[in-house]
């Protein structure tokens, strides 16, 4: 992980509220994997904001990033233009074991701004010949995007909370359908989407992303933390993770 | 330029440090830069035993500045003793523990604790946390308390004593005078200022401990005064902090009677923060007609 300068090279509104922007640094490009984040410097804010590395052009040295406006700081963000330059701590956190077989088989489970991180990492096992689902939750139609992309690597269903897109409820409804046996999952979005895919499927080795209010990004303040047992051990989201074994991390 | 500074126990080769658990013990900040560029460091709060603070969020950004309470999270003082220490001591920077506690007790085996290990230069003695439930700032805002808390944790020390005051008392020059004749080396101010968010969507304060330790730019006129206060009125050197994020910083600092100053909450925002500022201090010092770090300690101060 270093701290280096990106330069906004696109920039594109891709849903409602959410805005995708690619940015060129040769050392972050050369060295993220799927499930990493960037911790960028807002100008205006007083705290860094992580957002997950959705795609890397290893060829064109960019990173892609999606990120929903929210509250000031992703307000601030999308207000940045192309040509400008993001101060960038990263790549950070730990990515999603890439280690599947090929032919094994995988579900992709993504929420709203939880989706992105997951696009890189079925491009990864795309290439490893890995078979894939994609169970891509949104709100309503308005907040769906990267469709069309998951197609092209996953068989992939879009299920929004009032159906007005895709199939009706929530991610959890659809796990049952899969026309293969699932060896692994790799899942992030809400806190309560994946408690509830962590329950649901109890019985397949599961990778959850997760994501916390961070001050350093680096490990060295304990904001970002999740407990690890019921004894009280903890791990850093931002230095541990963001990934963790779903047997690991205590969901609320 | 002379940057150093002597204050009981630290010879400084320059008066920045980064301040206590807004740096863990180094390893993070060690990637960055040679941790032997900074004046000192100061590690995270260390308690008797592993204490895993508060649930999250912990953290709430405010308009210059930040809510925390982490709550003391630390693997406990036998551990960072064991893992830690060394890891700092394998740099030529004097290391500053910081003792926290819940009882009287505590604070003393904690302190007893360190001056049995030959790497640790000076004591921090948290009494201002305001984070936990169960003592912290319960010392640091009561001169009483604050007086036998650092009474008995130099009874059991052989290394100097700065005592970080908490800012959520009337009236600092008391707590200030309290511990100086409790005997304290020095005073370390200021802790963060307590404060409280509420998270429009769900109607409720947003950290989950309610209330938090406000740092940050924010705060830094509450810490400069406070120690332009207490410098009239105590005769032992003060560790100041409280929203440093630049050199000019460090200098009012100095200037309101700091001997040396800690950087926080800024090491988030710039982790190369503390080595930037120690490059920029000599034309910092230069430009408002200071010849040392020496020279400009307490300055602003009319006799």
């Amino acid at each position: 992980m270093q701290k280096q300068l990106m330069q906004i090279t696109k920039k594109k509104d891709i849903a409602l509220d959410t805005v995708e922007m690619v940015l060129a640094n040769k050392y972050i490009s050369k060295y993220a994997v799927p499930g990493q984040f960037l911790h960028l410097l807002v100008p205006g804010q007083m705290l860094r904001r992580p957002i997950s590395i959705a795609d890397v052009d290893k060829e064109s040295e960019t990173v892609t990033i999606i990120f929903k406006i929210l509250g000031a700081g992703t307000k601030q963000l999308a207000t940045c233009q192309v040509g400008e330059a993001i101060d960038a701590l990263g790549p950070n956190g730990n990515g999603f074991p890439l280690d599947m077989k090929r032919d094994s088989t995988a579900v992709l489970i993504g929420g709203g701004i939880g989706v992105p991180p997951l696009y890189y990492l079925a491009k990864k096992l795309h290439e490893q010949e890995v078979n894939l689902f994609a169970v891509l939750g949104f709100q309503t139609k308005v907040h769906v995007f990267y469709e069309e992309k998951f197609q092209q690597l996953a068989q992939t269903i879009i299920v929004t909370n009032d159906g007005s897109y895709g199939k009706t409820g929530l991610v959890t409804d659809v796990l049952d359908n899969f026309t293969k046996p699932i060896n692994r999952y790799y899942t992030c979005g809400p806190m309560p989407m994946l408690s509830a895919v962590k329950r649901q499927l109890v019985n397949v080795e599961g990778y959850i992303s997760l994501e916390e209010r961070m001050g350093c990004g680096v490990g060295a303040c304990f904001a970002c933390v999740i407990p690890t047992d019921h004894q009280g051990g903890y791990k850093k989201i931002c230095q541990d993770g963001p990934v963790f074994s779903a047997k690991e991390v205590q969901l609320q | 330029m002379n940057l150093a500074v002597e204050i009981p126990g630290l010879s400084l080769k320059n008066p920045i440090m980064p301040a206590s658990g807004c740096f863990g013990f180094g390893r993070e900040y060690s990637q960055f830069y040679d941790l032997n560029k900074l004046g000192a460091v100061i590690m995270k709060a260390a308690t008797l035993q592993p204490r895993y603070g508060n649930p999250t969020p912990r953290v709430a950004e405010t308009k210059a500045g930040m809510l925390n309470a982490i709550g003391l999270q630390n693997p406990g003082v036998a551990k960072i003793i064991e893992t830690e220490v060394p890891f700092l001591a394998s740099y030529s920077v004097p290391i500053i523990a910081n003792v926290a506690g819940s009882t009287l007790e505590e604070y003393k085996e904690v302190a007893k604790a360190f001056n049995e290990t030959d790497q640790v230069a000076a004591l921090e003695l948290n009494i201002s946390c305001p984070n936990v439930k169960q003592g912290g700032i319960q010392f640091g805002t009561d001169p009483y308390m604050a007086q036998k808390v650092t009474e008995m944790v130099k009874e059991v020390s052989q290394l100097p004593v700065y005592v970080k005051l908490s800012p959520n008392v009337t009236d600092i020059v008391s707590m200030a005078k309290a511990v100086e004749q409790a005997g304290a080396d020095g005073l370390s101010m200021i802790n963060t200022i307590t404060g409280m968010q509420i998270h429009l969507p769900t109607r409720r304060p947003l950290l989950t401990n309610y209330t938090g330790g406000l740092s940050g730019p924010a705060i830094k006129p509450v810490a400069i005064r406070m120690i332009y206060e207490v410098k009239q009125q105590v005769k032992i050197p003060i560790i100041g902090m409280g929203g440093v994020m630049n050199a000019e910083d460090v200098l009012e600092f100095l200037l309101a009677g700091a001997s040396a100053v800690a950087v926080g909450t800024a090491n988030f925002q710039n982790p190369y923060i503390c080595v930037e500022i120690i490059e920029q201090l000599p034309d910092t010092l230069n430009k408002y007609g200071f010849s040392s770090v020496k020279a400009a300690i307490g300055g602003a101060i009319c006799e």
